[in-house]
């Protein structure tokens, strides 16, 4: 039953891919990659990954799909066929996942207890996630804590995506004036009232979701999405323009550099303490505590840091230039 | 006693949520047009939504579970019917005519206040 | 119990799927994408008393808010053509075809 549900997911998983590789209508190809994402998350909380498939939905099902409908009103409607032949790619392709696969076969079975994997740390982080740190959630323990540094590298990469859109970007975007034009959605009075009534549950599931991490699945790159869909489904109802009015360009860059900064600054804070960097202990009474605190303000930082990454990227794609027009769409 | 009524209202609810979410699946296949695929879509999915959360509620107690159910069934009692009527407005402005009826043409001199009467 | 409401979601979810690739014009793909994410949500709600695990709760709250701003996302990309501000008014959206 378990394997045959696997079996199920990933077969559509392939299936979806396969259709993405020959569609040509570039919408339906980022529709279909939004519920190849969707299912990515389906098949992850099956095998028990529940802080994965909660990223994975979130992005990949949900923001990715919006930004992606954003560059595509400044693209063609149709991939360009492609004028080189497929046979060597194909070939290369092929030999690749030969090799793969034939890597796999030596791998240990799933879920082996006796697997490498499951000898060294891991028994520490399991122990010590209930004696050192004292939290539920193991994975968001060795996140923040056992493997801080890896998070901390994740954290600047996504900083640097950030800061790589907005200087490919930077000559392109029109700065939204109070006086723009809307696209008149606002006119649509149901939308207008059913946005406004739920922005406010959104923002707060953000906040729920950023500090309830260490006890369920939730953390900073998660809340950081969700906070930013609430400020992308504001700009989408009410107009760009009045979305920069409430959180303005300028404050969001603010904040992505900051969010880094924090997390950085509280290793800092362990040099202080003369202890190593990123060492949580100290900064509470008790070991224990300050593993506690130490993992709320990372989160923290890695939740500021997301959110602004996602809302300036999507500022970054709807204010452009003006699309091209309907008769070469 | 109370947990036997409680399973057998439970039971209920889920029973009769899932009869109208798979007969609003069933008329969004077999509607003849899109106007008419709205119905089953929108009410169902609002209605026997609401009906398996609270049944799923009842299972539930009085803990957390049962806010977060609760807080799910808030949110799709306000998206759902709002999406349904995002998709029929947009279908509408761009031009999908039913296919049973037709729209009268605006009287001449008509403000955007003046609705059709149909 | 449970077993008896996540079969009847499946069954709906494929008939919502049959809709989707049947659909003569977008807008019944998209409500019928819409129908699909409200039956997913529900899914995993119920799957998440069918293992015993209510963590899942979080997942199924998360996919019906992005499910209502993907389908308000892909209406206004169908209306204006942008996800942003158009710096003309888009007009006679009446002469464009309503479908694919």
């Amino acid at each position: 039953m378990e394997s045959a549900i696997n079996v199920a997911l990933l077969l559509f998983l392939a299936g979806t891919a396969f259709s993405i590789l020959r569609r040509t209508t570039l919408f339906s190809v980022v529709m279909l990659s939004g519920v190849f994402s969707l299912v990515s998350a389906a098949l992850l909380v099956h095998l028990d990954a529940v802080d994965v498939a909660f990223t994975e939905a979130a992005v990949g099902a949900g923001v990715s799909t919006v930004l992606m409908l954003s560059t595509l009103s400044l693209t063609a409607r149709h991939e360009a066929p492609s004028t080189r032949s497929r046979a060597i790619p194909l070939i290369v392709v092929f030999l690749t996942g030969l090799a793969l696969v034939y890597g796999t076969l030596d791998m240990p079975r799933f879920g082996d207890p006796d697997a490498p994997i499951h000898g060294h740390v891991v028994p520490r982080y399991i122990t010590g996630t209930a004696t050192e740190i004292g939290m539920p959630n193991i994975v968001t323990a060795v996140l923040a804590s056992y493997r801080g540094f890896d998070t901390l590298g994740e954290t600047t990469v996504i900083f640097t995506a950030g800061i790589g859109v907005l200087l490919l970007l930077a000559g392109t975007i029109r700065e939204p004036g109070v006086a723009e034009k809307l696209t008149a959605m606002d006119h649509h009075l149901v939308l207008r009232v059913v946005t406004k009534l739920l922005i406010g549950p959104i923002l707060l599931f953000a906040l729920y979701v950023q500090f309830h991490g260490d006890y369920g699945p939730g953390g900073g790159f998660q809340a950081g999405v969700i906070f930013a869909t609430a400020f992308i489904i504001y700009a989408l109802v009410f107009g760009l323009g009045t979305a920069s009015r409430a959180l303005p360009g300028r404050a969001v860059r603010v904040l992505l550099a900051l969010g880094v900064l924090i997390y950085g600054g509280v290793g800092l804070v362990s040099f202080f303490f003369g202890k190593n960097y990123l060492d949580y202990s100290v900064l509470g009474p008790t070991a224990a505590a300050g593993q506690h605190i130490g993992i709320l303000l990372v989160e923290f930082g890695v939740g500021m840091t997301v959110a602004a990454v996602m809302v300036s990227t999507y500022y970054a794609f709807a204010g452009q230039n003006p699309p091209i027009g309907d008769e070469e769409w | 006693m109370i947990a036997l009524i409680v399973d057998a209202a439970s039971w209920g609810f889920l029973v009769t949520g899932s009869f109208l979410v798979v007969v609003g699946a069933l008329g969004l296949v077999r509607m003849p047009d899109f106007y008419t695929r709205l119905h089953p879509a929108g009410i169902t999915d609002t209605l026997g939504t609401d009906l398996i959360l609270t049944g799923l509620m009842l299972q539930a107690g009085f803990t957390l579970v049962t806010v977060k159910l609760f807080l799910i069934g808030a949110f799709l009692f306000f998206t759902s019917p709002t999406s349904t009527h995002a998709i029929a407005n947009a279908a509408l402005v761009a031009g999908l005519k039913p296919r049973y009826a037709t729209i009268p043409p605006r009287p001449e001199g008509a403000g955007a206040g003046k609705k059709d009467a149909r | 119990m449970f077993t008896a409401t996540a079969a009847a979601l499946l069954a709906a979810m494929i008939l919502a799927l049959i809709r989707l690739y049947a659909g003569p014009s977008l807008y019944d793909r998209v409500l019928a994408a819409n129908s699909f994410g409200t039956k997913t949500v529900l899914l995993i709600g119920v799957m998440g008393f069918l293992t015993g695990r209510p963590d899942f709760l979080d997942i199924a709250l998360l996919y019906a808010l992005l499910n209502f701003i993907g389908t308000i996302a892909v209406l206004k990309f169908f209306r204006y053509r942008t996800l942003g501000d158009a710096l003309e008014q888009k007009n006679a959206p009446e002469k464009r075809e309503a479908g694919r």
